[in-house]
């Protein structure tokens, strides 16, 4: 329960946009930092954010597709084709129980594979642009 | 084995169970309280502060998702139907992949405590935040039922009670302690609660596999030969078909059942809203990496489980007893470690329906307060000191209504309900949450277009589906006015949404808030603007 408390200085960073009104965010007018405009368009034409645009999308678009396809398969398999999904592989171990556990393997490795690329590809740029713009890291 | 082992545990336990339980409520109501700032902000009530960890948030993902259906239903399908119950687990997991790479992030940098923050961002807001609140409310209060409904015949299970009165007595109990949660507690108890209950559970069915894996001398194979022999469907049960095989419509209801699983998840307002917990988004995508993997565990043991039940305890006996499907995991419990093992397994069941409807409870109330009242009523200048109080009589509206209801579907078979859920969370919000976030064009009509044909079409074809009427497991058994042969809707309706948000974009005149998207892209990248957790 110690974490709780951890992030107070993290969220102070946040009030760069001060109390908008439809967001009801009149709680702590004092902890939020002074008005100051964000330039949303410059950061947008930037070169650094193109990159972080284009890098994320070239990433989570094929891989979404993929998992997406990959399930699609599987499920076509479990109904469509009974046969194939019935031979045993090791003992009674079935098709059917190893492409299953193989969504599982696949799903975990999707999850690491991002976790590398957002550590490697996403964050620093995030970090960079944030930087430029003049606002605290996250 | 005998059938008295499917007649000990719903008689001379009943004791011992309500102890374990009763201990659990009093740990997470001392807890709930503990924890409790008693403040009024917005923030607090909603999202709590944004103060919780990624591993935090991540156990308490798996708890708001893992339900008493998942639990007890998964183990049970498997035991009974074998493959086929298996299936559901990984519609389930696969799910969170959409969680992860697509919306986590962007929602947590986005929004700040609903899904209509997000939909309404660059759109006209008070349309906008009246479909999702409505989408929101009916996808809780669907999901709700058939928490409470399940309530009822787990009573009748476990703590013996077998009266409609003394289980109306104990939904009215269950109605309560969730109410005291949410009020007291707000996002922050609520959160603390679906901790508590996720360890459990998960510590739970861990312990169970490992044991079971060990009886058999840690080979699978032997496992399922034993489970195989001990169920009618014999070697059946290893291969797909059994139960959803049997002719080309039900094979068909499978694909749709399980495209509504693997899309609805991200769609589900209750998962989105915890994405507010956390300081920034990325303790949001490692909120989802624990969660997938506290899943992982849960649903491969849930297999383990379900094939153990067949295996020790036999699929007649299960199908004979009580509860029928949904006592496999509890008379396995008994088969195993005895009084104890079952009291605390049912103990984690109750906890189960118990968080889950919580967590439902908050995020209705929260939709409610933030979306309708404070930014439709109120155009968004309420008082937040206001906004939280309607929050609060929301959850005790929302807690009367889903007791009344509870009684009500005692008994009734509304498993179909989550599904339902499911299929209009695919259907409503995950197209237009898509396209809100990946197509530039998307404006206000596409989004009403999107939402309303998604949540239409998913509810009237179950009405004029074989689930409500003209079959012999329907709702309404005497008549007939069923046209739509699948179950589950998704199949067809994901499409028309994703169609209708389509065409309602291009057939409109009006033009994208520029401004608005581009404010919406770079924040829900870089987080830059995000609201965070004064």
């Amino acid at each position: 329960m110690t974490e709780v408390a951890r992030s107070t200085t993290a969220a102070r960073s946040f009030g760069v946009e001060t109390y908008e009104s439809s967001f009801g965010g009149f709680e702590h007018p004092r902890e939020s930092l002074p008005n100051r405009e964000i330039d949303y368009a410059k950061i947008y034409a930037s070169d650094d954010f193109k990159e972080l645009r284009s890098s994320a999308r070239r990433f989570i678009l094929p891989m979404s597709l993929l998992f997406f396809l990959w399930y699609l398969t599987y499920v076509l398999l479990a109904a469509y084709a009974r046969d194939f999904m019935s031979q045993r592989v090791v003992g009674s171990i079935t098709v059917a129980l190893l492409l299953g556990v193989l969504q599982f393997v696949s799903t975990i490795v999707i999850t690491v594979l991002y976790l590398r690329f957002a550590r490697k590809h996403l964050d620093p740029r995030v970090e960079a642009i944030r930087k430029t713009a003049g606002v605290a890291d996250k | 084995m005998s059938m008295d082992f499917a007649a000990a545990p719903s008689t001379g336990n009943a004791a011992l169970n309500t102890v374990v339980f009763g201990a659990f409520v009093v740990i997470t109501l001392y807890v709930v309280y503990r924890v409790s700032s008693r403040g009024s902000s917005t923030a607090d009530y909603y999202a709590a502060g944004g103060r919780f960890s990624g591993p935090q948030n991540g156990i308490a993902l798996s708890g708001d998702y893992l339900s008493a259906a998942s639990f007890l239903g998964i183990a049970g399908a498997v035991a009974v139907y074998g493959y086929d119950g298996f299936l559901y687990s990984i519609g389930f997991l696969v799910a969170w992949l959409v969680n992860l790479l697509l919306m986590a992030e962007r929602v947590r940098n986005i929004g700040r405590f609903t899904m209509g923050d997000v939909l309404a961002f660059r759109m006209r807001q008070r349309p906008v935040r009246a479909a999702s609140a409505t989408s929101t409310l009916v996808i809780s209060f669907f999901y709700m039922l058939a928490q409470m409904a399940g309530a009822g015949t787990l009573v009748a299970l476990l703590l013996n009670v077998h009266g409609k009165t003394g289980q109306a007595v104990v939904i009215v109990a269950v109605g309560l302690i969730m109410v005291f949660y949410v009020l007291v507690g707000g996002m922050k108890g609520t959160t603390w609660v679906q901790i508590i209950k996720a360890t459990m559970l998960l510590l739970c069915v861990a312990l169970i596999t490992v044991f079971l894996l060990g009886k058999f001398g840690f080979s699978i194979s032997a496992l399922l030969d034993e489970a195989a022999s001990n169920n009618p469907k014999g070697n059946g049960i290893l291969e797909p078909g059994a139960q959803y095989g049997k002719n080309e419509l039900s094979k068909l209801d499978f694909v749709s059942l399980s495209l509504a699983l693997v899309l609805g998840a991200a769609g589900l307002p209750h998962v989105l809203m915890r994405f507010y917990t956390v300081p920034n988004s990325r303790e949001a995508r490692r909120s989802v990496v624990w969660a997938i993997g506290a899943m992982t565990v849960f649903y491969l043991s849930t297999l383990i489980i379900g094939y153990g039940a067949a295996a020790l305890v036999g699929s007649d006996v299960i199908q004979a007893s009580t509860g029928k499907e949904n006592a496999a995991a509890p008379l396995l419990a008994f088969e195993v470690g005895g009084t104890v093992l079952l009291g605390i397994v049912a103990a984690v069941a109750f906890a189960t329906i118990l968080a889950v409807v919580a967590g439902l409870t908050l995020t209705a109330s929260a939709s409610f307060a933030h979306d309708v009242y404070a930014n439709i009523f109120r155009r968004g200048k309420a008082d937040p000191r206001a906004e939280v109080r309607v929050a609060r009589l929301t959850a005790v509206a929302v807690g009367v209504l889903s007791i009344v209801g509870g009684i009500m579907a005692n008994g009734q078979n509304v498993a179909f309900l989550v599904a339902l859920a499911f299929a209009v969370a695919a259907s409503a919000n995950l197209s237009t949450l898509l396209y809100s976030l990946f197509w530039k064009r998307f404006n206000t009509s596409g989004t009403l277009w999107g939402m309303y044909s998604g949540l239409i079409s998913s509810v009237v074809l179950v009405f004029f589906s074989p689930v409500v009427s003209g079959a012999s497991t329907s709702i309404f058994k005497g008549v007939d006015f069923a046209w739509f042969p699948l179950t589950n809707p998704g199949l067809v309706s994901i499409p028309i949404s994703f169609i209708c948000g389509f065409l309602g974009t291009i057939l409109s005149k009006e033009p994208t808030d520029s401004d608005k998207h581009v404010e919406m892209e770079v924040r829900a990248l870089t987080g830059i603007g995000a609201k965070g957790s004064a």
